[in-house]
């Protein structure tokens, strides 16, 4: 590189920074506050984009831009006041399954409102050309975005420090129960923090569009980069997320200056990687302050009543018989049923009495799929074989990234593993003579004596009752009791002799082994294997399948895998915007049973017997 | 022979020296109250000694053998119980399973997978409850305990692995006065009862000259004083500390 | 009392099967097709494919169908990733006793379904992916395809890029198989094409996240002669108002595969770049008898025009109603047998299926880009046949490992 390209890909760099860092600021404070995991923030800058891009046609761009901005800031405060509000009481997941079921929503909604094409928005006027600097062209509109960015900063500093609004802030930022002790007004600020992030959210999305087209795919990429850049920042901390903003931003323009242009894929992810396993709390962050007091406790584990064994038994005897009354397709849809079932169950087991928050739990799952492809491809081995030994790699691979996992915690625990999971995932993605690549494995069938869908239901259906039973089990264990124990207690569990991180690194480790079964399982039920298999929307498939069923009941992964495959299956086969649909259906099970389905039935059945 | 002897101890964050070339020494069945205004280097001590903190200088030997660079946990192990400030219980569980989780780890049984956890150690576990007084809620969840029984379940906590040493933080912070007296008389009784040395802290200077054995006045980060109830109460440099507050 | 020999039964069972077989309710069976895409994922490409196939659907039926049969597609959304591709495809054979299966865009997921096809013994045919592999790695004797594939495009622009004698490449693609195979095809014909030729400066953004100002900046610094892209879609147009802004395609010429496809090339508008060597559609220009048919038909209906999709939808379902009426009925052995060297028409030319590697010779269009009224339009173009564009037998025998 010379030194004048030097010079302009740094420009580069600071020119993506601004615009990451915008929206990211927003994601930074509204977590800081409201300690929402806001999945929908990706969803309120696309909507920036497509608000502005819509409007520049009649009032032009500059005008759009403020006006998208305050537009989007107002569905903000509406999804605030009407939903969000109602649900900062349950736990902090459902909160973010709430957002996660907001994205699907708006994404039908922008589908539906400006149509499927991409739109690529007008150039800025007055700022459509390129100076020249140092011998190369260069966007005068990239130079605005360079002096843009620091100029929010700054704002958002001074109205942080200078106002009493954001002494407020502040205070909730690192401590909330402290500052809703001193007499501040929650919900006047939860809403007008959600309003003011959603509002640069949507400015962020329209000051986009002189660079890139409007389209329905924007809205997850943009907030997973935002997630990381305000992880790397530290949570909460407007300043970190500048600096994570610019540093993310300057390595990958210098990736692809000095021709390592296939890192972009993933470089974000070990930056965040690397950041994290040295500063646990970000790069500005703090030790988050501990809730003091329970949050949302837990009833203690009682050992299965006759009747619920019964019922079980019951369930599994049906399943068994299923077969003699239906053949075909309903035993294809069990089996994916079954083996989401075993996925949200070995989640659940690290999520609920672990309380590690993995959100790359799809890492182990694709793992036991490719241990599956790769044994029975490219090392020649019969299926049984393939199919017993694959979960040993998704075993080993959440070994590895599980004992740099266990020594964080919180969000940042929980972004660890997303990290982990896009780093195998972009390895398996681009080791196209090993993996197969984009493409993947194909001609994973099971063994003759296996491949008839009745045959291969069963095996299915033993496998995944067997394992699911065992979990279970071990939670009834003294490990399983003393998972539990490191979650509810770490201090207590150090003082009297548990090693917590390693009790957590080998829950870990199991969770990813049960996951593997899984994905060796699906590889051979589907035939072929993909990347798509551990990719991020299945680790959120597996958090809403979790989640939806109840994360404090054992039973409540199963019924949720049931109902979200079903659901998916039907609704995709029957209505258009059946992404829209599964979202309503999603809140409308959030708000009215905040403590998901099972734990619902559960409280209802419990009330009847007093 | 002293079960628990301090010698020489400090510690200093970045300039300011929280404790400083501290010596004191506990012995069995003696009760050891450790006293001094806020900011007097009594968290800080208790940290070093339970291994949360590494000291910069000085020496903590139990029973002979020195605690420096063990883990709280280690530190457990050799037989030093342990109660909090501020108390920590397994919250998703009964008072038994909290008492049966610390027989778990003093057998090492956490990692069996198998066995059933509720089943193990239960007589033993009820034992101890009953010891402390608390037998008749063990099924209760410890969730909805009442603040100074949760302080009884860790007592029972941590008498499981038969410490010969109990280190006991504020063991009456945010109790009525009358209970604290009742907590304070049973976590006495039993320590006499089993020769278990305890040292704790507290504010509460009625329960500190009714149920120490001896005291040791830190101010300052220093040790200014130590002596029994009647020699701390007649110093002059504990008088001229505790000036206004308690004289 | 009456007693059934064995041989009386046999011929009343015989009769009766005879009976049936007459009965005109039989005759008049609709014959199903199982049609699955990615329609959420990808709707700006695949619902001018759907109307594509339901112009089709309209017409053949209206002509009487299949030797008197309706044909009836059954569609289903294939959750835009293999394994619910898979199922999606399972549940139209056994719940809808579909006779064979169409469609499917990216080429992992046409991959996991022509995997499928092979080992439920069912036909398939891709309609919308462009891997190679599908017919030639991955090939099986189920699996067909329709459209032109990566390397067959690829070769249509190599005498173009031959002819302007560049020394110097640059090449961008996006960071998967399409783009991999693209640039990979893309300097073994040139290499072949012009020895000695030089690739200098590879960019591979990945896929929907191209940074583009950092790309055309590194792009510029290799101070190529000439510039080979893969790109399309969004990354498409962030390069190319990038390249434009910042004086990239200024006096070198761009050869860019697909750019020319209304799909990528509409959204361009006033950015669109003057002279690329693109593969395309250029639809209102082409003036055979076959797509004046095509294009009046399409517009009647829809009110719209065609993308290149609907084309490929509506050649896919000509090719399911040619070959079921060639094989008599929808027998997979007998449709298998009925695609070798079946020749038939499309809206863009005669095609034939191939034999030995059940590829069809749909082509492309060839030509390079203009604006015009603030929208971009192919200039210059030609048809190039796919047949002239396609490896040896030999070459396919390598490859296929059947």
């Amino acid at each position: 590189m010379t030194y004048s390209s030097i010079l302009i890909q740094f420009l580069n760099g600071l020119a993506s920074a601004s615009s990451l860092f915008l929206v990211a600021a927003g994601l930074s404070l509204i977590f800081g506050v409201t300690r929402i995991v806001n999945f929908a923030h990706g969803s309120l800058y696309m909507l920036g984009m497509y608000v502005a891009v819509g409007l520049a046609g009649q009032i032009g761009f500059w005008w759009s831009v403020p006006l998208a901005a305050l537009a989007v800031a107002g569905f903000g405060a509406l999804v605030e006041a009407l939903l969000l509000r109602r649900i900062y009481g349950a736990p902090e997941l459902l909160q973010a399954l709430a957002t996660f079921a907001l994205v699907l929503v708006v994404k039908d909604y922008t589908l539906w409102q400006w149509g499927p094409e991409d739109i690529l928005g007008p150039r800025a006027p007055g700022l459509d050309g390129a100076v020249t600097i140092a011998g190369n062209r260069f966007p005068e509109y990239d130079l605005f975005l360079i002096a843009f960015g620091p100029l929010v900063l700054a704002a958002l500093w001074l109205l942080l420090k200078r106002t009493r609004w954001g002494t407020l802030v502040r205070a909730a930022t690192q401590d909330r129960e402290m500052a809703s002790a001193l007499g501040v007004n929650q919900r006047w600020l939860f809403t007008s923090v959600f309003t003011l992030g959603a509002c640069l959210a949507g400015l962020g999305g329209a000051l986009q569009i002189p660079r890139e087209p409007a389209t329905l795919l924007i809205d997850l990429s943009v907030v997973v980069d935002a997630f990381v850049v305000v992880v790397i920042g530290g949570l909460g901390s407007i300043p970190g997320a500048f600096v994570a903003a610019f540093l993310i931003a300057e390595i990958k323009a210098f990736c692809i200056g000095l021709g390592y242009s296939t890192l972009t894929l993933v470089i974000e992810f070990i930056v965040m990687a690397v950041v994290l396993v040295i500063r646990p709390w970000g790069l500005f962050g703090r030790k988050p302050v501990l809730p003091r007091g329970p949050g949302a406790i837990e009833r203690p584990l009682t050992p299965p009543s006759r009747t619920v064994i019964a019922a079980l038994v019951a369930v599994t005897a049906a399943l068994a018989l299923l077969p003699l009354a239906y053949g075909g397709y309903t035993l294809v849809l069990m089996v994916d049923i079954l083996i989401f079932a075993l996925f949200a169950v070995s989640l659940h087991f690290i999520m609920g009495p672990g309380g590690l928050h993995s959100f790359g739990h799809a890492a182990y799952f694709g793992l036991g799929a490719y241990g599956a492809g790769l044994l029975a491809v490219r090392a020649g081995a019969p299926m049984e074989v393939s199919l017993a030994f694959a979960p040993l790699l998704a075993g080993l691979g959440a070994l590895v990234f599980g004992w740099f996992c266990v020594r964080l915690s919180g969000v940042y625990l929980t972004m660890l593993t997303l990290a982990f999971a896009q780093i195998i995932w972009s390895i398996v993605f681009q080791w196209d003579d090993f993996t197969g690549g984009s493409n993947g494995i194909v001609g994973l069938w099971p063994a003759p004596w296996l491949a008839s869908k009745t045959a291969y239901y069963y095996l299915t259906l033993v496998s995944c009752v067997a394992a699911i039973a065992l979990l279970w089990r071990v939670l009834y264990s003294p490990f399983g009791y003393a998972l539990r124990a490191a979650r509810d207690s770490p201090t207590r569990a150090d003082a009297i002799g548990m090693d917590v991180r390693q009790l957590q690194w080998a829950g870990f480790a199991v969770a990813g082994l049960f996951a593997g079964i899984a994905g060796a399982l699906y590889a051979f039920s589907k035939g072929s294997i993909s990347p798509e298999t551990m990719a991020v929307s299945r680790s959120v498939d597996g958090l809403v399948i979790v989640l939806l069923g109840g994360i404090q009941t054992l039973t409540g992964p199963v019924w949720g895998a049931a109902l979200f495959t079903w659901l998916q299956d039907t609704m995709a086969r029957n209505i258009d915007y059946w992404r829209a649909v599964i979202g309503a259906v999603i809140l409308l099970l959030v708000l009215a049973f905040p403590q998901g389905i099972t734990g619902f039935v559960a409280e209802r059945l419990e009330q009847r017997r007093t | 022979m002293s079960v628990l002897a301090v010698k020489n101890l400090s510690k200093a964050f970045g300039g300011v020296q929280a404790v400083r070339d501290v010596s004191f020494a506990v012995a069995a069945g003696e009760l050891l109250a450790m006293i001094g205004p806020n900011g007097a280097g009594k968290t800080t001590c208790f940290d070093l000694l339970n291994g949360q903190l590494a000291p910069d200088a000085g020496e903590i030997e139990f029973e002979g053998r020195s605690l420096r660079g063990l883990a709280p946990r280690e530190i457990w192990r050799l037989g030093v119980g342990r109660t909090f400030q501020i108390t920590a219980t397994f919250g998703s569980m009964t008072v038994r399973e909290n008492v049966q989780m610390a027989l778990l780890s003093h057998h090492r049984r956490l990692s069996s997978l198998f066995s059933l956890a509720a089943k193990r150690y239960r007589g033993e576990a009820d034992a101890l409850l009953a010891r402390v007084g608390m037998r008749d809620q063990a099924e209760r969840p410890c969730a909805v305990l009442a603040y100074g029984d949760l302080k009884r379940v860790e007592l029972a906590i941590a008498l499981a692995n038969q410490p010969r040493l109990l280190l006991m933080d504020e063991p009456t912070a945010g109790m009525a006065p009358g209970e604290r007296g009742e907590l304070m008389q049973l976590a006495a009784d039993l320590a006499r009862g089993s020769k278990i040395a305890v040292l704790f802290t507290e504010h509460d200077m009625d329960v500190v000259f009714t149920h120490a054995d001896r005291i040791v006045v830190l101010s300052g980060g220093e040790l200014i004083a130590q002596g029994s109830p009647q020699e701390v109460r007649a110093h002059a440099a504990v008088r001229e500390v505790y000036l206004g507050s308690y004289a | 009392m009456f007693k059934l020999t064995r041989r009386k039964a046999l011929l009343t069972l015989a009769s009766l099967a005879a009976a049936v077989a007459a009965s005109p309710a039989v005759q008049a069976q609709t014959i199903k097709i199982g049609e699955l895409n990615s329609y959420k994922l990808f709707p700006a490409f695949l619902e001018p494919y759907k109307k594509g196939w339901e112009l089709a659907l309209d017409e053949i039926n209206r002509a009487g169908g299949i030797n008197g049969r309706k044909i009836e597609v059954v569609s289903r959304e294939d959750g835009g990733n293999p394994g619910d591709a898979v199922r999606a495809a399972e549940e139209l054979l056994s719940r809808e006793n579909v006779s064979l299966l169409m469609g499917t865009f990216a080429s992992h997921i046409g991959l996991a379904v022509s995997n499928l096809a092979n080992q439920r013994k069912v036909v398939f045919i891709a309609a919308e992916p462009l891997t190679d592999k599908i017919v030639w790695e991955n090939g099986n004797r189920y699996t067909f395809r329709v459209r032109p594939s990566t390397y067959m495009q690829v070769a249509m622009l190599i005498p173009e890029a031959a002819k302007l004698k560049k020394q110097r490449w640059a090449i961008v693609y996006p960071n998967y198989e399409y783009g991999q195979s693209a640039t990979a095809s893309f300097k073994k014909l040139l290499t072949n094409a012009q020895p000695g030729v030089q690739f200098i400066g590879e960019q591979a953004p990945a896929l929907n996240k191209i940074d583009a100002g950092a790309v055309v900046q590194a792009l510029a610094d290799a101070k190529p002669d000439a510039i080979f892209s893969s790109l399309f879609g969004a990354d498409l147009q962030k390069f190319v108002r990038e390249g434009n802004l910042r004086g990239l395609f200024k006096d070198r010429p761009v050869f860019n595969l697909l750019a020319g496809e209304p799909e990528y090339l509409d959204p361009l508008k006033e950015e669109t770049p003057d002279g690329w060597y693109v593969t395309g559609y250029p639809w209102n220009e082409i003036r055979t008898p076959a797509h004046q048919k095509f294009l009046a038909a399409y517009q009647a209906k829809w009110k719209d025009y065609p993308r290149l999709g609907s084309v490929v939808g509506y050649s896919t379902l000509y090719t399911v109603a040619n070959v079921l009426k060639r094989a008599g009925g929808p027998d997979t052995e007998k449709v298998i047998a009925a695609m070798k060297g079946m020749e038939m028409d499309t809206p863009i030319g005669p095609i034939v299926w191939r034999p030995i590697d059940n590829q069809s010779t749909m082509g492309a269009y060839v030509g390079r880009l203009a604006k015009k009224d603030g929208k971009g339009v192919m200039v210059n173009w030609r048809y190039a046949d796919g047949a002239h564009f396609l490896p040896t037998f030999e070459e396919v025998k390598a490859m296929r490992k059947e």
